[in-house]
């Protein structure tokens, strides 16, 4: 029992960050249609930064934190501006090719930059874990599962409740009477890459302190963040925090009781399982592309 | 017209003469390590460790007459790359002997090509014991196979207090955790130790609460990892916001616990490390000069001193080569492979000389080489 209930509240804890990488990228990806390479680097991106602001220049951590999420919308409003906006109508081919250069140019910058060798952002956070009955948990995980909590609640109102979100939503499905209604459509753009590229590096600064930094750490964390939007449906920030969960949970739980070795696989063949019984997603939009 | 090109011949011939000249001057050694990826942090280690031994080397005027010169790859923490880069050293470079390539599974990519053009590699870390009982002739191994280091382990096993009654195993799942894990169970089952469960985890993993959940249900007093330096900051983190009761011991000499201190801080603590070289207590070292004259050499270019556990190999590889060129009188591939059969050297972990192991008439070589185990107290290495 004791072990379930550890795995369990691992899986929780892990989801979290799941569910945060799967609404940034399910904006990109889901709403603007826009296949990202980028988001793994935006997460590398987060995370090296939250080393340079806590970790080498000794800044207040959760300071860093928000400085890391305001630098990555930076970065990525800058990829929009100058490397999507040109594109703008190109085929899906085009743009995918391009975001593919991009995403492996970021990551040579990251290795010139900050060198093969791992590093390790400090954590304002006690060692010693919380004890809930037979189970743990470190303090700086609750925290990132915390965050990622309230960033969640926070995306699907911004989203699905207030004028900004509706604004985006018809941009992306009618450009052309949204433009007619008066919403300023290169502004959207901008702002929903922005968006989900600070979401993605908001999850590397927080999963920084907790794993180590290392230039190719957004490899996997790319991969899955796609699987994660494809499980829950395109666009769909709800599905994509169940997805990010339902992830975490094949993963633990696989790893747990199957095969620690191929415990990346799990989640994997899950997602392949799924689709096989709903190609359209667990929560899929009405609409697909393609 | 004719000018023209004969302009254009004496500009080319022109351009080349230096690049002669240089090649001529300098005994070229290919290395090739992970400097970037999963394990970039030894690689990086041992690529240092080679450069004090090229600029000791050629302060002492070179081998041969001339000076050396390494030409170091980066096989990105992956065996695809490894072999890329040992081919690009071989055939661009034209390098007569080869150093590499860290990780098992990257040596043993590389094995087949040495055989293809018939050029030597030093092995200055692997562990698995497949490299030198394969048949490969052309593979001389410094770094103890994880059946030597289970059995130097074996003899420190008493000073285990409490002793160790249950052993569980967390392994990367690549030649060299797999290997060294089944090794260590054999050992351990053989001087009575209850044997728990193995987890394993890919090279790149960095979540393994899943593992350590599991671990801390088989009630094991004792935990054997093997795996490299990034791997071990995770496991010991994660070990303490999981309360694992075990003492954690990693074998393999990849853990640098001076990097661990730095990046677990107090998760780091209690903990006991294999290594075959302990630059805090260089008089314990077999050769105290030598080991002296590499961490001088060391400190000297500035390197970080968590790197000197692993550096030495880097150290030690190169020395051997340079040896083995000395006494082949020339450096060529087949010459030099035949003398690195005659080497006998003072290096950082001890005597270097290689024996035969593997198949009849197909050996390859291995050293004997020492094992250290410290412990991390207080966040001071301590040897106990």
């Amino acid at each position: 029992m004791e072990a379930h209930l550890q795995h369990l509240l691992n899986a929780v804890v892990l989801g979290g960050t799941y569910a945060l990488l799967g609404i940034g990228l399910t904006l990109i990806f889901g709403i603007m249609r826009v296949v990202n390479f980028t988001h793994g680097e935006l997460y590398t991106f987060g995370a090296y930064m939250a080393y340079m602001l806590a970790g080498m220049m000794g800044l207040n951590f959760f300071m860093s934190l928000a400085m890391a999420a305001v630098l990555g919308m930076a970065l990525g409003a800058l990829i929009e501006f100058t490397l999507l906006r040109p594109l703008k109508g190109a085929d899906i081919d085009t743009t995918m090719l391009v975001m593919i250069g991009a995403g492996i140019a970021m990551q040579a910058g990251e290795q010139l930059v900050w060198g093969g060798v791992a590093k390790s952002v400090p954590s304002p956070f006690p060692t010693e874990p919380v004890v809930i009955g037979s189970v743990s948990v470190g303090m700086n995980r609750l925290f990132v599962l915390g965050v990622a909590l309230l960033l969640l609640g926070g995306f699907y109102l911004l989203i699905n409740r207030t004028k900004l979100g509706v604004a985006m939503r018809a941009t992306f499905q009618d450009p052309d009477t949204a433009a007619l209604m008066g919403v300023n459509r290169g502004l959207m753009y901008t702002l929903t890459f922005a968006l989900g590229s600070g979401l993605a590096a908001t999850a590397g600064a927080l999963l920084g302190p907790i794993f180590v930094v290392t230039p190719t750490m957004g490899d996997l964390v790319a991969l899955k963040a796609f699987a994660i939007v494809i499980l829950g449906g395109l666009g769909n920030i709800p599905g994509a925090t169940i997805g990010g969960f339902v992830l975490a949970l094949a993963e633990e739980f696989g790893a747990g009781y199957l095969s620690s070795g191929y415990r990346d696989a799990m989640g994997f063949i899950l997602i392949i399982a799924v689709l096989i019984v709903r190609p359209q997603g667990l929560f899929a939009m009405k609409e697909r592309i393609g | 017209m004719r000018t023209m090109k004969t302009t254009a011949l004496l500009l080319s011939a022109a351009l080349l003469a230096p690049g002669v000249a240089f090649a001529q001057e300098t005994i070229k050694i290919g290395v090739t390590q992970p400097l970037t990826g999963a394990v970039a942090a030894s690689g990086n280690y041992v690529a240092n460790g080679a450069r004090v031994a090229e600029e000791v080397v050629n302060a002492n005027g070179g081998v041969l007459g001339k000076k050396i010169q390494l030409i170091i790859e980066d096989n990105k923490s992956n065996p695809k790359e490894a072999v890329a880069s040992a081919e690009k050293l071989i055939v661009r470079d034209k390098v007569p002997v080869l150093m590499g390539a860290w990780s098992s599974t990257f040596t043993l990519a590389v094995m087949p090509k040495l055989v293809e053009y018939g050029v030597p590699m030093v092995v200055e870390t692997s562990s698995s014991t497949k490299i030198t009982t394969s048949g490969n002739p052309w593979v001389f191994r410094i770094a103890p196979t994880s059946a030597m280091e289970a059995k130097s382990f074996a003899e420190k096993l008493d000073h285990f207090q409490p002793a160790i009654q249950k052993a569980d195993f967390l392994a990367v799942n690549n030649d060299f955790g797999r290997g060294s894990a089944e090794e260590f169970r054999k050992m351990l089952q053989a001087k009575g130790v209850k044997i728990g469960v193995t987890e394993t985890m890919a090279p790149e993993a960095t979540d393994l609460s899943a593992q350590l959940s599991s671990i801390k249900q088989s009630g094991g007093d004792t935990l054997f990892v093997t795996t490299g330096v990034e791997q071990i900051t995770l496991i010991l983190k994660q070990a303490a916001e999981l309360r694992l009761p075990h003492r954690v011991i990693t074998n393999g000499g990849s853990s640098s616990p001076d990097q661990l201190i730095a990046q677990a801080g107090a998760a780091a603590d209690g903990g006991y490390f294999t290594l075959f070289f302990a630059p805090w207590f260089p008089e314990k070292a077999v050769h105290p000069t030598v080991a002296k004259s590499f961490v001088d050499g060391w400190n000297k270019k500035g390197y970080d001193f968590a790197g000197l556990t692993e550096g030495y190999r880097g150290y030690d590889g190169i020395m051997t080569i340079v040896e083995a060129i000395k006494k082949a009188g020339k450096a060529e591939p087949q010459a030099i492979r035949d003398a690195l059969w005659t080497v006998k050297l003072d290096g950082v972990n001890g005597d270097i000389a290689f024996k035969k192991d593997g198949p009849e008439g197909k050996e390859s070589g291995q050293n004997e080489a020492n094992v250290y185990v410290v412990q991390v107290k207080d966040g001071k290495v301590t040897m106990p």
